[in-house]
């Protein structure tokens, strides 16, 4: 089930095989395999605790203090999105972009990276002069403008309201075609999931449980019906009771 | 008590529905608030030097103190020792603001410096820079080694103190963030550890200058032979309190305007910061 159309099945930016982690007497992930294509965008339900956050922080490579085993084959290149966005408040928007960034080129990377996600303009205010939606775009861009080959997301639209959220989903898939990085996005939000992904991963027990293609034409909504059958086989893999749906 | 509002028929149309929602902010700034406390004092010295209650051998009178000012700048003596005494404190303040800053430095970065060395400087901080004097003259004599050295162990204390803490309390979240963009240590300190640790370094940089005045005073009202504190010396010596006040004022001026200096620099550092004083 893990191939899918696309033919991007040749190189496969991000392999773990075999992922344990655990935290003291309690193991989080349990002999976790996943492959995600180039250019391919994989979203990762599960309930909360199921540990998705684990799993994004050990391929971010940010759980150095935590025990496990495992083989883990990212690419050098890869970039992070918070749920909070996570700016520095000491520097202005356009150094919070450029921060991981080196060179004489960066700052017009960077200014190029803000006009994307709509911000041109902003370049010298503070972070905290900016809404909770354009902070989580200053983020994207920031993850962006390195030009990563993969994108690991953890619920970064978590905090906004339904409609920026959707402004989000709009900007977030105008950004991966352009940019074609492999995107690994957790969410709790299944229509989120469906609306945006190439594959849907369940995390369940410590490994993925279910593992679904999204083959959705392109403008994706709850008025098609496999819209509504691949949300609906989701929830019950969830164990959401869908009575009162 | 609600029965009888509801029971009442609204007066007039003017009226507010309800009264206003209490305020917790302390209200309007009073112009010139500040200028107003030590003006009623000023008032209550004058009128009574006028009226003959104060003895002008406990306490001169404003004038007295101005022209008494006037004439010692007129004979240089003022100036002179004023611009000793900023020098002692002003490179008493340099020093410990570099030694103090990179102490916290090495304390807050590595586990190994901070086991070594915040243990000692929490021990100093226990100890009065007036309890050391009598050994540090032993070390170094009466000179302006001594002065200076005193004047920097009083000013390292709280530049460590405040840096140090700042330091620690640098959201780790952000820590985490250099190690996703995988910056060099070089860029994580210059971006991240040093604007972290800027509020707690400037918090460090208020208590310091302050104590390089006192400081300051202690150490020139001991075997000096010049500065302001020597000033003040000599003239309780001949019971000049005309003399004693011009120094006074001089010392409370210099800490108001240090203070001044390092709050205006914390403005402008720190301007990125939305506080309940904005
Ligand atoms: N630093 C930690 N120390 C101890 N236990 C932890 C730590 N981090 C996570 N856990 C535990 O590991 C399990 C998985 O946590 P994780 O954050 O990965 O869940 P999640 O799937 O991201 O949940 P959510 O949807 O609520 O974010 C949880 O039971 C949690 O209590
Ligand atoms: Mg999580």
């Amino acid at each position: 089930m893990a191939t899918h159309a696309g033919g991007l099945t040749a190189t496969r930016p991000v392999r773990v095989q075999g992922l344990v982690r655990g935290f003291g007497e309690r193991t989080v992930l349990d002999g976790l395999d996943l492959e995600v294509g180039a250019g391919e965008f994989v979203a990762l339900l599960g309930r909360s605790g199921s540990g998705k956050s684990t799993l994004l922080r050990a391929l971010a490579g940010l759980d150095g203090d935590v025990t496990g085993s495992g083989l883990v084959d990212v690419p050098e290149n890869s970039s992070v999105v918070f749920q909070d966005a996570r700016l520095l408040p000491w520097q202005r928007v356009l150094d919070n972009v450029v921060l991981g960034l080196r060179g004489s080129a960066a700052p017009e990377r960077g200014r190029a990276a803000l006009a994307e996600v709509g911000l041109a303009g902003r370049e010298r205010a503070w972070p905290s002069e900016l809404s909770g939606g354009e902070q989580q775009r200053v983020a994207l861009a920031r993850a962006l403008v390195s030009e990563p080959e993969l994108l690991l997301a953890d619920e970064p639209f978590g905090a906004l309201d339904a409609l920026t959220r959707l402004r989000m989903h709009d900007l977030l898939r105008e950004l991966c075609a352009r940019h074609r990085p492999a995107v690994l996005l957790v969410t709790h939000d299944v229509d989120e999931a469906v609306t945006l992904a190439d594959r849907v991963l369940l995390l369940d027990a410590g490994r993925v449980a279910v593992d679904l293609a999204i083959d959705l034409p392109a403008p994706r909504s709850h008025r098609q019906p496999q819209f509504l059958a691949y949300r609906e086989s989701l929830l019950r893999a969830l164990g959401v009771d869908q009575t009162e749906g | 008590m609600t029965a009888s509002v509801l029971a009442r028929p609204r007066a007039a149309a003017t009226a507010p529905a309800r009264k206003p929602r209490r305020r917790l902010k302390p209200g309007r700034p009073i112009p010139f608030g500040a200028a107003l406390g030590p003006f009623l004092l000023l008032a209550v010295w004058a009128v009574g030097s006028a009226a003959g209650w104060l003895d002008s051998r406990t306490l001169s009178a404003p004038w007295t103190v101005v022209t008494t000012a006037s004439d010692l700048v007129a004979d240089g003596r003022l100036q002179d020792n004023l611009a000793i005494s900023a020098q002692r404190a002003g490179l008493g303040l340099a020093i410990g603001t570099v030694i103090g800053t990179v102490l916290a430095l090495i304390a807050g970065l590595s586990r190994w410096g901070e086991a070594i060395l915040d243990g000692p400087i929490q021990i100093k901080r226990a100890i009065p820079a007036l309890a050391l004097v009598p050994l540090l003259i032993l070390w170094l004599g009466i000179g302006e080694q001594m002065k200076v050295t005193t004047i920097t162990l009083g000013v390292l204390v709280p530049v460590y103190i405040h840096t140090h803490n700042g330091l620690r309390s640098i959201d780790s979240r952000y820590v985490e963030l250099g190690e996703s963009l995988r910056l060099r240590r070089a860029v994580f300190l210059r971006r991240i550890v040093l604007p972290g640790a800027l509020p707690g370094f400037l918090l460090g940089m208020r208590f310091a200058v302050v104590g390089a005045w006192l400081a300051l005073v202690v150490v020139e009202q001991i075997n000096s032979t010049s500065g302001i504190g020597y000033m003040m010396e000599l003239a309780r010596q001949y019971g000049q309190t005309d003399v004693i006040i011009v120094g006074l004022v001089l010392y409370g001026l210099l800490g108001l305007l240090s203070d001044g200096a390092v709050r205006l620099a914390q403005r402008r550092a720190l301007s990125w910061r939305r506080t309940l004083a904005d």
